[in-house]
């Protein structure tokens, strides 16, 4: 579904020297598949995960998204960020707009839904993740923990074919981490594929398919969680895992 | 100083509608004319500075610098023996003043514009974009309708500010409280008393309009 060719990015900072982030990354993620990504901050792990949507543009490689090269040339990469949902650390929900008015904002101006249709959309998927009585709310009432399920369903009224999740938890206080990784758990078993930066050991070890363990931009290991969290063959994924409590 | 009271009463009632009618609504028009089409100028300024081409970003910079960094009383002068120059009809000072006037609050407004945008976070342009949105349903629908909340307040400000640089127009006699203040004083050689006169008046504009954009902004932060 996405396969990457020998991404390369750097970032540039006036004074300091180039950030080399990504080193030549080769991925490529199948359909189903859920795919959690570990490793160390600055690993870039962030980094390619939002190269897979373009966020970031990167500096040499490939991406294709289902058959199609979106990194190439008169690409309209707007077609292509419709069928891959993205959830962001810090939600990013529409402060100016209602609950409903985040999640039918996108479907109904990209024309992929009348406002109705729509409508009838968000109450069930708010429905889904326990929001209903929030629907004419604003975000500045909702919790961290509603804020980032509201982000979720956002995205997924687009009816993405993917889900990129970029440490969805990591913003959120304690006690909220639990009813979030509800809903990505109740979502992930309905067959969407995701892509999940996370520091949550145990939850990426629980929901995923197969887990990248990136480090130094490059994915230094990859396998199923049995393989990588009980039998680490790397030496750093080995330490790392040492060093994380989950 | 009972003597000052005095004048002030006998200047009031006699001049009152030279400061109150004319001078005040003078002032007002000349204002609200200024910043009306300062902002739609400075629109287009800003759209300049934003837009992705380099040779008009500095065209804007230049331009905005420029007025920044001269005396604004300089850039009057310019505008009263500059536009009569350019334009093909004979101008009213009035027209002349007004157009340095609307320029100067242009250049800055078209800042305010600029970093209401930039206030807003960047996350939301990403969110935006990551739903498939383009650039310009993610500036019209997520980032405007947000920048504005920073915008409005610090438009109301750029107006009392400029209530108080239009006194520099009385330098060209265009009929607005301070014009009345050079006219009375004129007649009455009375200059401390008209002077407190119209200072009065300028206090009473400015806050009586400070206080309702407080109120305002209020409302605005109310609905988030």
């Amino acid at each position: 579904m996405i396969r990457t060719e020998n991404l390369h990015k750097s970032f540039h900072i006036a004074g300091r020297e180039n950030l080399h982030v990504l080193r030549g990354v080769n991925e490529h993620i199948k359909k189903g598949e859920v795919v959690s990504v570990i490793g160390p901050s600055g690993g870039g792990k962030s980094t390619f995960l939002r190269c897979l949507n373009m966020l970031e543009t990167p500096e040499e490689g490939k991406i294709f998204f289902e058959g199609v090269e979106i990194t190439g040339a008169n690409v309209d990469i707007n077609i292509h960020r419709q069928k891959m949902g993205m959830v962001f650390q810090h939600f990013n929900v529409f402060p100016h707009l209602s609950v409903k008015d985040n999640i039918t904002l996108a479907p109904v101006l990209l024309k992929k839904k009348t406002q109705q249709e729509a409508d009838e959309m968000a109450k069930e998927l708010l429905n889904r993740v326990g929001l209903i009585d929030k629907i004419d709310e604003h975000p500045g009432r909702l919790s961290g923990g509603q804020k980032q399920r509201l982000a979720i369903v956002r995205a997924l009224a687009m009816e993405p074919d993917v889900m990129l999740f970029d440490e969805p938890t990591s913003a959120l206080d304690p006690e909220m981490v639990g009813e979030v990784l509800e809903v990505i758990k109740n979502l992930v078993k309905t067959g969407m594929t995701s892509v999940i930066v996370t520091h949550e050991m145990g939850f990426a070890r629980e929901v995923s398919d197969r887990v990248l363990f990136m480090d130094a931009g490059l994915i230094a290991e990859s396998g199923t969680p049995e393989e990588l969290f009980r039998h680490p063959q790397n030496a750093r994924t080995q330490e790392f895992l040492s060093k994380v409590l989950y | 100083m009972i003597d000052y009271f005095n004048n002030i009463i006998k200047i009031m009632s006699e001049y009152w509608d030279v400061f109150l009618v004319t001078g005040v609504g003078y002032t007002l028009l000349l204002s609200f004319i200024t910043v009306f089409f300062g902002a739609i100028l400075g629109v287009f300024l800003c759209l300049g500075r934003m837009a992705n081409f380099k040779p008009l970003n500095w065209v804007v910079i230049a331009i905005v610098e420029v007025v920044r960094g001269t005396p604004i009383l300089l850039q009057l002068y310019i505008g009263y023996f500059l536009v009569p120059k350019i334009l093909p009809f004979t101008v009213p000072d009035f027209l002349s003043v007004c157009i340095a006037l609307i320029i100067n609050s242009a250049a800055y407004t078209s800042e305010i514009f600029r970093s209401g945008i930039q206030a807003v976070d960047k996350g939301q342009t990403e969110a935006a974009r990551s739903l498939g949105l383009s650039a310009s349903q993610t500036m019209t629908r997520i980032i405007l309708p947000q920048a504005i909340k920073n915008i409005l307040p610090a438009l109301g400000n750029e107006f009392v500010m400029i209530i108080k640089e239009t006194s520099l127009a009385s330098t060209f006699f265009v009929g607005e409280l301070m014009t009345s203040y050079l006219k009375v004083k004129g007649n009455t050689y009375l200059t401390m008393e008209c002077l407190l006169i119209v200072g009065v008046i300028y206090f009473a504009m400015t806050s009586v309009l400070s206080k309702l954009l407080s109120i305002f902004e209020r409302r605005l932060k109310a609905n988030d």
